[in-house]
């Protein structure tokens, strides 16, 4: 794991915060997380829903919704060069060409009245990559993503196709033009368990293949534990505790990751009833001034609803940190 | 399988409405490619021997003319076959007119937002609080009478019916993730809007289409028949039924004759819109 650590780092968030005007108020989707990926690396983001995962990727696609949302404050550095002070049409060469995207759910993600051809093809003619002719390189994005007979399917439309097999030609479509960061968003949560794992397999054989870090955006623990090398942990909005996944599911130090962990089923193992987390996350619009977890934590202390914590390392070997006042 | 016999088939009551509506569609469409080698006589034949001739099947009339002819002896027949052929220009080229800049404000409002959605949409409310046919009485006598002050009449009254639509269907469509995909592959705004956008409303704006030509013709049909539109001696239908008013009494034929042929393409086009609705809905097309 050493080794890693000395990689270089691809991108690099740091106090990024990213809210969200309504008429309610200001509600703060991401409120101030650091983060670094290295290249080639996978890393897991966990967290439920609307913890802020999904914007944190849509804030380094630079797409956040408009009017409502907006970036407030931070840096997102892709090799240190802030995203965050390109031009709109700067961040158009970037996206699609170093940095890709997956979305959840493949059966939406294409345009079902379009050709797949010319929805892939989209992909190159606006970064004008052509190496030979634009039919030959789409068959070949058809081809790395495993999809059988890719001259016939080149021509049909995305309803002719599987949920799985839509998930691997938007796969294709993202790494078509060797992107240094790919962004996976839930990626195989519509999929059903033995697509999912093709899926993952693909995506780690892409990874090996092209060198691409990943950021995978997840609630699914057995996904991170089967192709992330680190962990995220992110709730209401921050990030709780960074580790690499051995170490993770070992030692989990913050409470709120030893209760995910201690709520996925066991397989052939029997229990009463399956351990949950009290409660509910807190409200974003008006997020508690202590750690954000403390109300629904059992060891909550007097100073954790009072204070923040800071990010304590405990392992600098490892690179595992956690705010959380229980360790410092 | 089981299920399978248990469960009652709704009996499919087979629609016939709609070969109606493509009867009469097809027929007008005929006479439009045709009509110039089915008419006997040329629009702009006259022959004073036999003027106010009545249609064949009555007193003093003949095979020559019929359905009768008018003040001038111009065959009547022969004027509604080359009519259509005016009808069905003008109506196509209003809607041309109007549909693009139509569907280019609904696209923008839609897609945009914001301010461009929001000028845009309370300049279509303005237009639409105006009854078109006054403000095309406005505008056709600030630009004299003839048949493209009545396209750009038209196309400048009806744009905001368009607008309206394809915003709508702009908004539900913005949402979907393709749209987020193909940013996300790096497409433009502009090219997102028309390789993406507008191809997803193409059904709308056939249906739409075709429903409209019925209410163009007839809307260049009044503006004919108030004078305003085109200009004699051209066949236009609604320009027929205005110079056969004034005999009304003696020769009914001048007048209904053209309002039957407003009617039935009228009839017909919306027949087929209603029906090219249907089938074009994946929804509806399922049950």
């Amino acid at each position: 794991m050493t080794d890693s650590i000395n990689k270089k780092i691809l991108l690099q968030i740091q106090g990024l915060k990213t809210y969200f005007f309504t008429k309610r108020g200001v509600v703060k989707a991401v409120d101030g997380i650091d983060l670094s990926i290295r290249r080639g690396e996978i890393v897991g983001l966990v967290g439920e829903s609307g913890s802020g995962k999904s914007i944190t990727s849509l804030s380094i696609m630079r797409l956040v919704p408009r009017p409502a949302g907006e970036i407030v404050d931070g840096r997102i550095l892709l090799h240190n060069e802030n995203l965050l002070e390109k031009s709109e049409e700067e961040m158009r060469q970037i996206r699609g060409n170093r940095i890709s995207m997956i979305l959840q759910d493949p059966m939406v993600s294409l345009n079902q009245i379009l050709r797949v051809e010319y929805q892939i093809g989209e992909v190159f003619r606006f970064h004008k990559k052509t190496n030979g002719s634009l039919r030959e390189m789409c068959i070949n994005v058809l081809r790395n993503v495993k999809v059988p007979s890719p001259e016939l399917r080149i021509r049909d439309y995305p309803f002719q196709f599987s949920g799985g097999m839509c998930q691997r030609v938007v796969i294709g479509m993202a790494i078509a033009n060797s992107p240094e960061l790919l962004i996976a968003d839930e990626p195989t949560t519509a999929l059903d368990v033995t697509i999912q794992s093709q899926i993952l397999q693909l995506m780690k054989r892409v990874q090996q293949e092209t060198g691409a870090a990943i950021l995978m955006i997840t609630h699914d623990l057995s996904t991170v534990a089967q192709i992330c090398s680190r962990v995220m942990v992110m709730y209401a909005g921050r990030i709780v505790e960074k580790a690499p996944v051995h170490t993770f599911y070992k030692t989990p130090a913050h409470p709120y990751s030893s209760g995910l962990i201690k709520s996925v089923p066991v397989l052939g193992k029997k229990t009463e009833r399956l351990f949950s987390i009290e409660g509910q996350p807190p409200s974003l619009l008006d997020p508690p001034t202590g750690c954000r977890f403390a109300s629904r934590c059992n060891l909550a202390e007097e100073i954790c609803r009072r204070e923040y914590p800071p990010e304590v390392t405990l392992d600098e070997k490892v690179n595992h940190r956690v705010s959380c006042w229980l360790h410092t | 399988m089981f299920f399978k016999k248990n469960r009652k088939k709704p009996r499919k009551v087979k629609n016939r409405i709609p070969v109606v509506g493509i009867t009469f569609v097809s027929g007008f469409l005929f006479l439009v490619v045709f009509g110039n080698w089915i008419a006997p006589y040329g629009y702009e034949h006259w022959d004073m021997t036999s003027m106010m001739t009545p249609p064949a099947w009555m007193d003093g009339g003949s095979m020559t003319h019929v359905m009768g002819t008018d003040i001038l002896g111009r065959d009547v027949f022969s004027r509604l076959i080359h009519g259509s052929r005016f009808s069905l220009l003008i109506a196509v080229a209003c809607i041309a007119c109007y549909g693009t800049i139509g569907v280019i404000m609904g696209l923008l409002s839609g897609f945009i937002g914001g301010i461009t959605d929001m000028v845009i949409m309370r300049l279509c409310d303005l237009w639409m609080s105006m009854p078109a046919i006054i403000l095309a009485i406005i505008l056709v006598s600030l630009m004299g009478p003839g048949a493209l002050t009545v396209i750009i009449v038209v196309g400048v009254a009806g744009w905001p019916g368009y607008a309206r639509i394809v915003r709508g269907e702009c908004l539900s469509i913005k949402q979907n993730d393709f749209i987020r995909l193909a940013r996300i592959a790096g497409c433009s705004n502009l090219r997102i809007m028309f390789s993406h956008v507008f191809p997803n409303i193409a059904n709308t704006l056939i249906v739409l289409v075709t429903l409209n030509i019925g209410q163009m013709i007839i809307l260049t049909a009044t503006l004919s028949f108030l004078g305003l539109g085109t200009q004699p001696p051209s066949p236009d239908w609604g320009l027929m039924m205005n110079e056969g008013r004034q005999y009304i009494s003696s020769a009914w034929w001048l007048v209904v004759f053209p309002g039957v042929a407003i009617l039935m393409a009228v009839l017909g086009f919306n027949i087929v819109g209603d029906w090219l609705r249907e089938i074009l809905d994946p929804k509806q097309r399922l049950r």
